[in-house]
């Protein structure tokens, strides 16, 4: 980066290091944010931004280093301080009071009050009124926050800072929680934030919407600052590998899909939600041995409930779904497992790993009944499974190595992903669900992730792919249905389409 | 010397033992406050415990039905199911044990062997009806639990109230007859001729001899290891542990999740309910009116608590207990203080083993100051 005057950097933190027990997660790191401009933060999963933003925002304490805000050399301990210097941070995890309006979530700690400490409620509503008007971020003060979407409440927690006169604003992967329309909004909204004079951190592992929303972007690999940049200079690839440290590839080697017999037809499907209501209607679609089907569409139009349904975690009302000539509909997930289904599940956390289970064990969390594990009057050998866990560790670059013995819980998002990947194939089922099987991953292990999935297909598997990220569908699809409102509207192939058109019928429109 | 400190927080077992060392003192404390001399209230405590070796077999007698209940709370925890209704399970042992063991004569071994049997089953489809109720309705298995203890409770009661069960002018059951009960000799074996010309031959046998010693210590012992075995080594127990730490994932394993928590509430109450019949087919030999439960389910919390959930553990957090209280009554009759003092003890050593999840964290923020 060019040398700027210091008067110009909202932001200068040089030679900070931080370490976790034996663990360097900074190691002398520079970094620099000019006022006005929206800043990203970028590396893998692990790699140590969030915890130098921790200690911008005083939840960590440094090693060593210094920071200057606007200039002035300080010292911040704790998040009330940073507040104090005009650092607010929206985490990942947001920090809302459920049962009480977004107006109240807003002022908390910090209530206007008329005589006799009464809660001037008009004046609050009208000054979160003319904040989300100056930037975007419209909503309703009188509302519940456990009634409102989650990109709202991603609003009530930047409206937060801003009410507490934040004017360096620091976003921990925001997008990770929102839609393409709700994230191009957000991105409109950092933009007014700066026309403001504000100025914006963003940490996040996404490239593309760091080329779409950001100026500058500096990239943080194993504790270490490689490169700060200008985001126009740049192409998304020159990112990914200085993230990576290798070349990447971002999109997947493929041949030409062989499509065979079919594996699974879901006939005339209908599935009702939780509240009762039809999220999938009257659908069909089929699927063919080693092809990648992938549907697209927007969160909430019925994959949740197709997923469920096909996995047997919920009845359907009507329809059929045939899996090798099986109908598994109203089945058990046993019966899908006997079908030849295995599952990638969207959830790793809650459907997809036993987190206080050994590594070893969730790898045989599908097949701890194969005799391969028992030795001795059919007890479980633990010798056996160790050795087998060791193997698949190897095989499927599970890190750290060895970690047979460590808990799930104790491993990146992406090698848990791994762990998964690795008992699913194992498997050799013939139809693989993978449903937002790079969700939260670092684009090293999205890699794995994709390649894993093609393999498949190339040994001849049906592989069902549902995905919310265009890129997602198109670098991996052999054929797109697109799933709006509970239906398929359309079955493409994607050398004849392109992400506008699939946008459009995700979106209800005609192509 | 700190890295040894830090690796040696991180362990489990740290944590009880800093907890047992936390309820001494504050055991002490209170001894003090009382007005009585802490150092000679320990000393007999221990002597009250180590000074004989029948006093030894007697803390191993009372271990028994407090390591039985330990047992079936911490089986179904590790399945993550909150079994409360251990008390309930055990009366309902008890009352197998009374009413078979008078009303159904039978040879002896084979008597003893089909009483429980019958506690088994019995005490198991109590514990599993709970987990019907959850699988069936969604009742949360602590109310159930719950209200199936104070069930069994009246019932008890009320089986010993009935005209043709109670003894005439007294509060019990008829005394079981002597092939159902499962000590190594009888009670009147003590002061027979025969049997003091035994002692005196074999003066090493004393303890058994002289307490209630029997083959309910080596049930215990069998339980404790199968149970052990199970979690560990069986596929069932694979599920069953799968399913306490993660519901969702092992359903999604396709793991049969719902017969599992009638398994798992089967095999605990089988287990709770062997105890019951145990004190009464080696100790209390009939079942009486209760103004309250004995609370050897609540105890049994306790001891699962302590004991961290693991089978093995039972067994030494049921001798610690079992050893307290019965240290306790020597502190009570030669120093006058009130046995009250070995329950806050106990108290206070459960809380601290609350503690215990904040040691390893205690570890990692000393060993960051270590390096820094």
């Amino acid at each position: 980066m060019e040398q700027v005057n210091n008067s110009a950097l909202a932001v200068e933190m040089s030679g900070i290091s931080k370490s976790f027990g034996s663990f360097k997660a900074l190691d002398n790191v520079d970094f620099s944010v000019r006022k006005g401009t929206i800043h990203a933060l970028l590396g893998e999963n692990g790699a140590g931004k969030s915890t130098l933003m921790k200690i911008l925002y005083g939840l960590y304490t440094k090693d060593s280093g210094e920071i200057r805000i606007k200039g002035e050399p300080c010292e911040i301990k704790n998040p009330k301080q940073a507040i104090g210097q005009g650092i607010g941070m929206v985490h990942q995890h947001f920090m809302l009071v459920e049962n009480m309006t977004i107006a109240e979530n807003i002022v908390l700690g910090n209530e206007v009050t008329k005589s006799f400490d009464r809660l001037d409620q008009e004046l609050m509503n009208r000054t979160i009124l003319e904040f989300g008007e100056q930037y975007g971020l419209e909503v309703d003060p009188e509302a519940l926050i456990m009634d409102v979407s989650v990109a709202t409440q991603q609003r009530v927690e930047i409206l937060k800072a801003l009410y507490r006169d934040a004017d360096i604003l620091i976003l921990d992967e925001p997008t990770a929680v929102l839609t393409p329309q709700e994230i191009d909004s957000l991105i409109l909204t950092m933009r007014r934030l700066v026309e403001a004079g504000k100025t914006v951190i963003i940490i996040t592992h996404k490239l593309k919407e760091i080329m779409a929303s950001s100026d500058y972007c500096t990239i943080i690999r194993r504790g270490r600052v490689i490169d700060t940049v200008k985001v126009q200079d740049v192409t998304e690839k020159d990112l990914a590998n200085m993230m990576v440290g290798r070349e990447v590839m971002l999109t997947t080697d493929k041949e030409e899909a062989k499509p065979g017999e079919v594996i699974m037809e879901i006939r005339n499907l209908t599935v009702k939600d939780n509240r009762g209501l039809e999220k999938v209607r009257d659908l069909s679609l089929t699927v063919r041995k080693g092809e990648i089907l992938a549907i697209a569409g927007v969160d909430g139009n019925g994959q949740t409930e197709l997923i469920e349904a096909l996995t047997g975690l919920r009845k359907t009302e009507n329809g059929e779904i045939l899996v090798n000539g099986r109908h598994i509909e109203n089945g058990l997930p046993l019966d899908a497992h006997r079908a030849g289904i295995r599952t990638i599940h969207e959830d790793r956390h809650k459907r997809g790993l036993v987190l206080d289970f050994q590594v070893g064990e969730n790898l045989i969390l599908e097949s701890y009944k194969r005799s391969r594990f028992s030795g001795l009057f059919r007890f479980l050998s633990w010798r056996k499974i160790n050795d087998y866990s060791n193997n698949q560790i190897d095989r499927f670059d599970i890190r750290p190595a060895g970690c047979a013995m460590q808990k799930a819980k104790e491993l990146s998002g992406g090698n848990q992903q791994k762990v998964i990947i690795a008992r699913t194939v194992e498997q050799e089922p013939d139809l693989l669900l993978a449903c937002q099987p790079t969700r939260g991953l670092d684009v090293g292990a999205i890699e794995f992730v994709r390649n894993a999935l093609v393999e498949q297909r190339d040994q001849g598997r049906a592989v069902l792919l549902i995905s919310y990220e265009l890129d997602e569908v198109f670098d991996l699809a052999d054929r797109i249905n697109v799933i709006y409102n509970g239906q398929i509207v359309a079955d493409l192939l994607p050398q004849e389409t392109d992400e506008q058109a699939i946008g459009l019928l995700m979106a209800g429109g005609t192509a | 010397m700190k890295p040894i400190l830090i690796r040696a927080l991180k362990k489990p077992i740290t944590a009880v033992l800093l907890a047992i060392a936390v309820g001494f003192i504050i055991g002490a404390i209170t001894l003090a406050l009382g007005g009585f001399n802490p150092g000679r209230g320990f000393s007999l405590l221990f002597t009250g415990v180590f000074s004989s070796s029948r006093r030894m077999m007697q803390v191993l007698v009372n271990a028994v039905p407090i390591v039985m209940t330990g047992l079936a709370v911490s089986f179904a925890s590790r399945t993550g199911l909150f079994n409360i209704g251990a008390d309930g399970q055990f009366i309902m042992g008890q009352v197998t044990g009374a009413i078979l063991g008078y009303y159904v004569p039978m040879p002896a071994i084979i008597h003893p062997l089909f009483i429980l049997v019958s506690a088994f089953a019995i005490g198991g489809i109590y514990g599993s009806f709970a987990a019907w109720l959850k699988n069936r309705f969604g009742i949360h298995e602590v109310i159930s639990t719950i209200m199936l203890n104070w069930i069994a409770y009246y019932f008890m009661n009320f089986v010993v109230n009935m005209k043709s069960v109670k003894v005439p002018g007294s509060q019990h059951s008829p005394e079981i007859l002597d092939t159902a009960k499962i000590t190594f000799f009888s009670r009147e074996f003590r002061t027979t001729a025969e049997g003091e010309a035994f002692l005196a031959k074999y003066p090493w046998l004393e303890s058994v001899v002289r307490t209630d010693a029997g083959y309910a210590i080596i049930i215990m012992l069998l339980m404790t290891l199968a149970l052990w075995v199970i979690l560990k080594y069986t596929r069932i127990g694979f599920e069953l542990r799968a399913v306490g730490y993660n519901f969702y994932a092992a359903e999604f394993s396709a793991m049969p999740v719902r017969r599992n928590a009638l398994l798992s509430m089967f095999i605990a109450g089988g287990t709770a309910a062997l105890g019951g019949a145990m004190l009464v087919m080696s100790t209390s030999h009939f079942i009486s009116m209760l103004g309250a439960t004995e609370g050897y389910g609540w105890d049994g919390i306790s001891v699962a608590l302590i004991a961290g959930n693991h089978p093995i553990g039972c067994l030494f957090a049921g001798l610690l207990y079992s050893g307290l209280k019965l240290g306790g009554t020597e502190i009570q009759s030669r120093l006058g203080a009130p046995t009250e003092i070995i329950n806050i003890m106990i108290g206070v050593l459960v809380l601290c083993i609350a503690f215990a999840p904040a040691l390893p964290r205690l570890a990692e923020r000393l060993e960051r100051k270590v390096e820094a």
